[in-house]
């Protein structure tokens, strides 16, 4: 098995097992979905008006959850100092690390979002549009947050810290992935121009991400 | 004076001592000039006395950009060239350019009440503006989270590589979106929009702006030195008394 390979199973079995934060992001998203329509009423056609924007949000906040352990706690057992050693280019290491981020916290929302979904009575293409936003729109939010998880590593209170740091960064994605889930749900608004921004933030985070954190890591590690 | 020379903290403060006073009269005089030349400026034929409220405006969003800006150059100086001052630099920045912000977000939104009817609305420009305040804070919160003070400003500096990106979505929003804030007037191919009468003053105005910001600026580096200098000596004695 590649250095890789083995950070990226490792990672995936850390997240899985007891402590692990896999499922909490999952049960995190469903009760912030479930607690909309109690403040906002149970007005079926508004909760669907607004239901890609609801689920959007959740899934942000959902991706951060994980996100403040992601570095740290190799910090603190001492793991991050043998990567940091070890012949992989960190860049990647930090790619492999933001995937299996994505397949542990990102995987199990956009299977959930479907679920809530109707909930907040959407209909099917109005999920299928959904599934699809998200699939390619929360991959930016791990590779966006692991530049504040990296920057964030060495810190006491780094959890609120990373909050700040990422959720200004995220509005672009934020923006286009729910203008591009909304165009099944208000009419003829298009779907094209938003999803293909969407594809391009995703892109971008991909390169940006990795390169940006793992210059933090090795900035905070000196 | 090459860079190099004032990476010696002590000539800075020496070069900074000698020439606050200097740049904070002219910026006095500029802006004495600027004021009573917006305040002679005729209003705008649609617009009424409220085109006055650019002056204000106009150079305080540059300014908030122009902070980012030289954020980002010093985060190059920190982590590229290690310079001593670039850090300094970069966190004395930080509350200005987010003061002059908050400044163009104000003067924004009291302007569009009487020009659109809302004080607020969600568009391209504005919304990037308002992400810009909020990196701004979040650099501000990051530095004054992280103890130590080299640690802080290569943390700082990462982060202000990647909010940088947010200054050509500023640029530019009015280009790629169709939004109620109007497009590129000063700036642009083909020459201004503004009529003379009243570009002249906002000119002024901008100069005027830009030499407050780097009075503020060098006065603000004099203090984290000093307060720097002051944490060392406390340390010493706290080593020298244990």
């Amino acid at each position: 098995m590649t250095p890789l390979a083995a950070i990226l199973v490792r990672d995936m079995r850390i997240a899985i097992r007891v402590g692990g934060g896999a499922l909490i992001g999952v049960l995190f998203f469903v009760v912030v979905v479930t607690l909309i329509p109690f403040a906002v009423g149970p007005d079926l056609p508004l909760l669907k008006r607004i239901g890609p924007a609801i689920l959007w949000l959740a899934a942000l906040l959902a991706s951060l959850l994980a996100l403040d352990r992601l570095f740290s706690s190799d910090h603190e057992d001492g793991s991050l100092d043998l990567i940091l050693m070890s012949r992989a280019p960190l860049e990647l290491v930090v790619l492999a690390k933001g995937v299996a981020h994505w397949l542990t916290t990102g995987l199990p929302l956009i299977v959930a979002a479907p679920l809530v979904g109707l909930l907040l009575n959407l209909d099917a293409p109005a999920e299928l549009t959904l599934v699809v936003t998200l699939l390619v729109g929360t991959p930016a939010l791990t590779f966006i947050g692991l530049i504040g998880a990296a920057i964030a590593v060495t810190l006491q209170r780094g959890g609120l810290l990373l909050a700040v740091i990422v959720l200004p960064l995220t509005v672009p994605v934020l923006i286009f992935g729910v203008a591009a889930a909304n165009a099944a749900v208000v009419g003829p608004a298009p779907f094209g121009t938003p999803f293909t921004i969407l594809c391009a933030l995703t892109l971008a985070s991909l390169v940006v991400g990795p390169f940006a954190a793992a210059a933090a890591l090795r900035q905070e590690m000196e | 004076m090459a860079i190099a020379d004032l990476a010696n903290p002590s000539r800075f403060l020496t070069l900074a001592n000698r020439s606050i006073p200097w740049l904070g009269g002219l910026t006095v005089i500029v802006f004495a000039y600027g004021i009573d030349q917006a305040m002679l400026a005729p209003d705008d034929y649609q617009q009424g006395a409220t085109v006055k409220i650019m002056f204000l405006h106009v150079p305080s969003a540059w300014l908030g950009m122009l902070g980012w800006g030289l954020m980002t150059v010093a985060a190059f100086g920190t982590l590229v060239w290690r310079h001593p001052l670039a850090d300094v630099a970069a966190k004395a920045a930080a509350p200005i350019g987010a003061a002059f912000t908050l400044l163009c977000l104000v003067t924004g939104s009291l302007w569009g009440r009487p020009e659109w009817g809302t004080y607020w609305v969600w568009d391209a420009r504005l919304t990037s503006e308002l992400v810009l305040f909020l990196l701004y804070l979040a650099v501000i919160a990051l530095w004054r989270t992280v103890e130590d003070p080299s640690r802080a400003a290569r943390a700082a500096a990462i982060l202000t590589l990647v909010g940088a990106i947010d200054l050509p979505i500023i640029k530019f929003s009015v280009d790629w979106w169709n939004t109620l804030h109007q497009g590129a007037s000063v700036f642009r191919l083909g020459g201004s929009t503004i009529y003379p009468t009243i570009l002249m003053p906002l000119l002024v105005m901008a100069v005027a702006f830009t030499l407050l910001f780097f009075t503020l600026h060098l006065a603000a580096m004099r203090n984290e030195i000093l307060r720097r200098r002051v944490r060392t000596l406390r340390l010493m004695q706290a080593n020298a008394v244990s």
